[in-house]
């Protein structure tokens, strides 16, 4: 198969990254260390090439009202400028993809816009979903990225950098907030309009930007010039693990809904709107899951990883979803479901790791939580 | 990136090493193994006494990235293990050839060395690894 390569791919060559396949990709691994990587987002700032990601533009009479059947989190909460995130949902409330919803307001008479960031692995699937779902209703599907740059900023010195760059003053963007932001300096006559959001994938302050391919293409080298630290899948991993956010068809899938999958906290059941999986939510809410996802501690130093068993009293009762060192806290971290009765704070359990059984503690999610910063 | 790989040391196709060491053989893996997984955080060894087979898995490096077995480049006994690379894992990524050695083993046959490969054809080997 032809692995598909972002506007940045030669870039991220050029600065070190080793490349491998993901979701139809060719993607750097990592750069100068993943360890140091995730410091970098920790501590300073790094950015990310997810160019691969899904970009779409939903437009027309009130295509919030019309995605709303489609997911389970009340899309009128937020407004113009403001995004959430949310999932989509079949009928039985199994999650189909995670995404978030950005408000771009009305464009003209009688017609607004959403944008919304999809995975890459599951871009295909989900667009077919979309369209058909949202295209009777009045209500057209763009591809918002076409072969543009989609680049993660993230740490606690972004603010500073983007600043600079741009000349605007972003600090008060609020997280989930966005808006369009000129840049003058990206190499093009004009100025190179930006689609700036504060959300991200690793627990830390930061931006994820939309830009044409040659302005993310002069952004990324004035991004490497002063000092932004170029990052790989791997610490992008690390990251959202010690910030316990979901990684699609790894924590949670087709067969796993909100509740199940600790995203409860999505499913507005007390919004009137009907939307597809309410019924089986409704019958979830009321019984209460079977099983949850859970955070988990190891005492040890060998990780935990996708699929291997959770045994309590020597019975396999789960399985790991995804397990790494958490370089921030110097402990082995997962996570994984267990069943209702198990998934209590402080229970005791077993990771199977290649054969031997290594204790495990259900801990509280997020495993990292950044300074606040204000 | 360019390694360096010590003369005396002896290599298997899984990049460990072996290297005469007066009637004992230590064992450890390469610095481009080492390069290759990336941020190691535990380490997984058999315990003395153990008896290595040739080829044969006797532990395990794990790296944030990935968990990869270790095989055995020679048969023998387990004399000793660097138990202070267990607990500090830092020690086989910073120094792989020296201060991160893995096992100290008494020979079943020196003579195995003999079909590892030498320092100059396993640099070759990784050279031609290093491009893809």
């Amino acid at each position: 198969m032809n692995l598909q390569h972002t506007p940045l791919h030669d870039l991220c060559r050029e600065a070190g990254g080793r490349m491998v396949p993901f979701a139809g990709w060719e993607m750097p691994l990592q750069f100068s260390g993943l360890l140091q990587e995730h410091q970098a987002v920790r501590q300073q700032v790094g950015m990310f090439d997810i160019s691969h990601m899904g970009v779409l533009r939903l437009e027309g009479t009130n295509p919030k009202d019309t995605l709303q059947a489609l997911v389970p989190t009340d899309l009128h909460r937020i407004g113009p400028g403001e995004a959430c995130y949310t999932v989509l949902l079949n009928e039985t409330g199994g999650i189909l993809d995670d995404l978030v919803v950005y408000d771009l307001g009305t464009n003209k008479q009688d017609s607004q816009s959403l944008l919304i960031v999809i995975n890459a692995a599951c871009s295909e699937t989900d667009t077919i979903w979309l369209k058909q779902h949202l295209q009777p209703a009045g209500i057209a599907l763009s591809d918002a990225k076409k072969n543009g740059v989609l680049l993660a900023l993230q740490g606690p010195q972004a603010t500073k950098v983007l600043e600079r760059l741009s000349g605007e003053s972003l600090a008060n963007l609020p997280r989930f907030g966005h808006r369009q932001v000129q840049f003058y300096n990206l190499g093009a006559k004009d100025p190179s309009s930006v689609f700036v959001a504060r959300t991200g994938y690793t627990g830390e302050d930061g931006f994820e930007l939309l830009l044409e391919a040659e302005a993310g293409r002069a952004l990324w080298l004035q991004l490497l010039a002063e000092g932004v630290i170029p990052c790989g899948l791997g610490s992008r991993d690390t990251l959202r693990l010690e910030a316990a956010m979901h990684l699609y068809g790894q924590d949670m899938d087709i067969n796993t809904t909100p509740f199940e999958a600790g995203l409860g906290w999505l499913v507005h059941l007390e919004m009137p709107a009907p939307f597809l999986g309410r019924t089986a939510l409704e019958q979830q809410a009321e019984q209460g899951p079977i099983r949850r996802l859970v955070g988990l501690k190891l005492s040890g130093r060998a990780i935990a990883r996708h699929g291997y068993p959770l045994l309590h009293n020597n019975n396999k009762v789960g399985e790991i979803t995804s397990g790494t060192w958490s370089p921030s806290l110097g402990e082995a971290i997962a996570l994984g479901y267990l069943p209702t009765a198990l998934a209590r704070i402080g229970n005791e359990v077993e990771v199977e790791i290649r054969g031997k059984n290594h204790p495990a503690t259900v801990v509280k999610r997020p495993f990292y939580r950044r300074p606040s910063l204000s | 990136m360019a390694f360096q790989f010590p003369d005396q040391f002896r290599f298997a196709d899984t990049h460990e090493y072996a290297s005469l060491d007066g009637e004992l053989v230590r064992v450890g893996i390469s610095a481009f193994a080492v390069d290759q997984l990336g941020d190691i955080v535990f380490v997984d060894l058999p315990e003395v006494g153990d008896l290595l087979d040739r080829g044969t898995t006797f532990g395990s490096v794990e790296s944030v990235k990935a968990v990869e077995d270790l095989h055995a480049p020679i048969s023998g006994e387990l004399v000793r293990i660097n138990e202070s690379v267990l607990s500090n894992p830092d020690e086989l990524q910073n120094d792989p050839h020296g201060e991160g050695w893995l096992l100290l083993v008494r020979p079943a046959d020196p003579a195995q060395l003999q079909d590892l490969m030498d320092a100059a054809t396993y640099a070759n080997k990784v050279a031609v690894e290093s491009i893809n």
